[in-house]
């Protein structure tokens, strides 16, 4: 057995300068060298009880790919991983591994946590760079699956059954698979080459994806049913964006932070005119919300060559629900904070574009419903940011059309399709869900337990009968 | 990839596709439209159903060429295919029998959507008439189309080529005063929607109207589309695309819709 690493921090991430980065799409982070890998493995102690596995939602054998990479055995710490998480390359790069895995690290309590999530990232990216031979075919049961939604929830549904034998389509609304991979997160975090490869791999196994099919209008899901789908997994998301509610939210210049991505990374905004579709950006731009979300917007806005990004947020940063390195990223790219500060109006120009944001300073009171600190307003303290693009990043909610067109279907008041949480199932029979239509928006690991979680139970109920 | 069964020159602007989608022609219904992207890394334009055949698997689309995306399909021939064709999208046109008469007024490529609304409402026993309006003789569509099924079909030109020369509005006036209505549905500019409401307004005559905002996906997934209803903000690719015409903020509609006149422009140029 190698020497440990007792070095206290992590070997840093090669990435590209700050000033550099902020005005190209290229991936921030560029990933270790297989030194590196080795060295920062070598730091891992192998603890008996793993704390970090139980911090995993989808339990991934963490001491156990480590110790494969700090022997150089690369393609079989990569194999180790999948045995539990279809999508290591995608989940190494935007887990919130601080609040997972890491988080529960022993290494963290006396300086920095193992790099777990660079190292998954590391292991991935080089059997994807090294292996390019199919998986083994697998002997079909009969049996049929739909899956509604191609994001990781439905994806990873579908891996795990078609893995079983299982004759899987799954049925996605836009043109292109991946759900918020390719709509939502950008380029320059999550390249779309890399998340096209992770979906190849899928469809590889034997996964059909049928774009173009919005579930509720082209076929509902009691038609499914009705076809000989013996289950339907719902993966649909939360893409209903959230808007403030305050005067001028329909001025031009106001966008969603979906609206706004899906412009530049679906529809490859970025390389208007190359590309057809527009989007267009002000000097100042002002981002609502402090989630990954709104992160992501800041950035891109900036790529674009916004002058000035603001973060306004009505709480301090403590509550900012972004992860832990879009906040640094954001801030080493020149994002400009203003916590504490809570929107109360967007101005208009008398051309109906927008001139400026209208902002109540807070203050923290004491904790409200979510256990966080109430934001409380600061009398006398508005003033108005001049910004002539606002974009909105406070949350989306599930979109209501599955809801709408699926009689039977137990949802929540605020719309989330209710499940029995040990199968996934709804209250309609062999009708399953999970990923963020049921949770609300939450991350792509809980998404992917969840299609885990199902995949298992709907091939448990279906192999009885 | 769906491919083009049909195509049709309706006018030097204006043309017809007939495209294989047997997803879309199985469920759509008057009112809905699809999302259409003519080629990879293509723009994700909507576009109102004009017709559909349920047994050939088919979906009419009636377009005018009026930026770089309409212009790219315009290009296209019969048996080439367009790469993206997603739908029905929108509520479908709320469509029952009615106890004397409906008018429909349509402006320019309107005819389009208006026509299987009328078409509906006919095969269900409810009276039709139709006012189509262009800016010459050229530009009134699908007059014979409409003849099959409206009691009466009157058309309106700007330079009096056809019909009634000015606007479907003078007609639709007349037209009110002469005959009892239950209700009027109007599909066009915004400007001719707007001024639609205008007379039936103060006349009480229930009005819908359809809209067609700057969309990305149509699926309720951006907002983009968003328009405001009777002071409150919907979307129009699910709430609508149709909306009571007495409700809508058809000032806020048009400027919303002139957002990215610029971009379109240098989009024209920079892409040829
Ligand atoms: C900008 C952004 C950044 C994020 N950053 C992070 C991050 O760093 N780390 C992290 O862990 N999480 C992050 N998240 C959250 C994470 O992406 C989601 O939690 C996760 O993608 C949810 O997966 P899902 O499968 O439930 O749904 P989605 O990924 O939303 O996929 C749902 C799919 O279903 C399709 N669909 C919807 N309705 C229908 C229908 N009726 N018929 C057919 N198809 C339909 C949609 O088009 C979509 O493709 C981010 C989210 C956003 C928006
Ligand atoms: S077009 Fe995106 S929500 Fe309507």
């Amino acid at each position: 057995m190698a020497k440990k690493n007792m070095q206290v921090t992590k070997v840093p991430m090669p990435e590209q300068a700050p000033e550099i980065r902020n005005k190209n799409f290229d991936e921030v982070a560029l990933g270790y060298t297989q030194e590196m890998a080795i060295v920062e493995a070598g730091r891992c102690l192998n603890c008996k009880n793993s704390p970090c596995v139980k911090g995993c939602p989808v339990n991934v054998p963490i001491p156990a790919f480590i110790s494969k990479l700090a022997q150089g055995e690369f393609e079989d710490a990569y194999q180790t991983i999948v045995l539990e998480n279809a999508l290591p390359a995608i989940c190494g790069r935007v887990c919130p591994q601080e609040n997972q895995c890491e988080g529960k690290c022993v290494r963290g309590i006396k300086g920095e946590p193992v790099a777990i999530g660079r190292l998954e990232r590391f292991a991935a990216d080089y059997h994807m760079k090294h292996h390019k031979g199919a998986s083994d075919p697998v002997q079909k049961n009969g049996k049929k699956v739909a899956v509604v939604g191609s994001g990781p929830s439905g994806l990873t549904c579908a891996g795990e059954l078609v893995k079983k034998g299982y004759d899987v389509s799954v049925f996605e609304a836009l043109h292109k698979a991946g759900g918020v991979l390719s709509y939502g997160i950008p380029e320059f975090r999550l390249p779309k080459d890399l998340v096209a490869a992770e979906i190849k791999n899928i469809e590889d196994q034997g996964v059909s994806i049928d774009t173009n099919i919005i579930v509720g209008r082209s076929i509902t899901v009691d038609e499914l049913t009705e076809e000989g789908y013996d289950a339907v997994f719902i993966g649909s998301g939360a893409g209903l964006p959230g808007f403030l509610h305050i005067p001028g939210e329909n001025l031009l210049g106001v966008y969603s932070a979906n609206e706004f991505l899906t412009r530049v990374n679906l529809m490859k905004g970025f390389q208007f005119p190359k590309t057809p579709t527009p989007v267009k950006i002000g000097e100042n731009v002002a981002v609502v919300g402090a989630g990954n979300v709104a992160m992501d917007s800041a950035r891109t806005a900036k790529r674009l060559g916004a002058k000035n990004v603001y973060i306004v947020y009505r709480r301090s940063i403590e509550e900012a629900p972004a992860r832990a390195e879009e906040l640094h990223h954001a801030e080493e790219e020149g994002i400009i904070f203003k916590f504490l500060n809570n929107p109360s109006e967007i101005i208009g120009d008398d051309k109906g574009d927008v001139a400026g944001l209208k902002i109540v300073k807070q203050q923290l009171g004491e904790p409200d419903a979510s256990g966080r600190r109430r934001p409380v307003p600061i009398k006398g303290s508005d003033y108005e940011l001049a910004v002539q693009t606002v974009i909105i990043a406070i949350g989306q909610k599930p979109n209501p059309l599955i809801r709408r067109t699926t009689p039977g279907l137990s949802c929540e008041s605020w719309g989330g399709i209710i499940v029995d949480e040990d199968t996934m199932e709804t209250s309609k029979k062999n009708i399953y869900a999970g990923g963020d239509t049921v949770t609300g928006a939450a991350t792509v690991i809980l998404a992917m337990g969840a299609g885990k979680k199902a995949a298992a139970a709907i091939d448990q109920k279906l192999s009885l009968s | 990839m769906y491919k083009i069964i049909k195509k049709e020159k309706l006018n030097d602007t204006v043309d017809l596709l007939e495209i294989k989608a047997p997803f879309v022609a199985r469920k759509c219904e008057p009112g809905q439209f699809i999302m259409l992207r003519v080629d990879e890394d293509g723009e994700r334009i909507p576009l109102t159903i004009a017709d559909y055949d349920r047994d050939q698997g088919t979906v009419t689309i009636i377009y005018q060429i009026v930026g770089y995306s309409t212009t790219l399909l315009s290009q296209k021939k019969e048996g080439d295919c367009v790469q993206d064709f997603a739908g029905p999208m929108g509520s479908p046109a709320e469509l029952t029998k009615k106890e004397h008469k409906v008018i429909g007024v349509a402006g320019g490529v309107g005819a389009a959507p208006l026509y299987p609304q009328l078409k509906k409402l006919a095969a269900q026993g409810t009276k039709v008439d139709v006012i189509i309006g262009g800016k010459s003789a050229a530009y009134v569509l699908l007059a014979d189309a409409f003849a099959q099924f409206c009691d009466q079909v009157f058309i309106a030109t700007d330079d009096g080529s056809l019909g009634t020369k000015g606007f479907v509005t003078n007609v639709l006036a007349d037209q009110i005063a002469k005959e009892t209505y239950d209700e009027c549905i109007a599909i066009g500019p915004l400007i001719m929607m707007k001024n639609v409401v205008k007379i039936t307004k103060p006349a009480g005559l229930p009005t819908m109207v359809s809209l067609n905002p700057i969309m990305v996906d149509g699926t309720g997934m951006c907002g983009g589309c968003r328009v405001t209803i009777d002071g409150e903000t919907k979307f129009a690719c699910v709430d609508g695309p149709d909306f009571d015409g007495f409700k809508v903020n058809f000032d806020e509609c048009m400027k919303r819709q002139g957002f990215y006149r610029e971009e379109e422009h240098q989009c024209r140029i920079g892409r040829g």
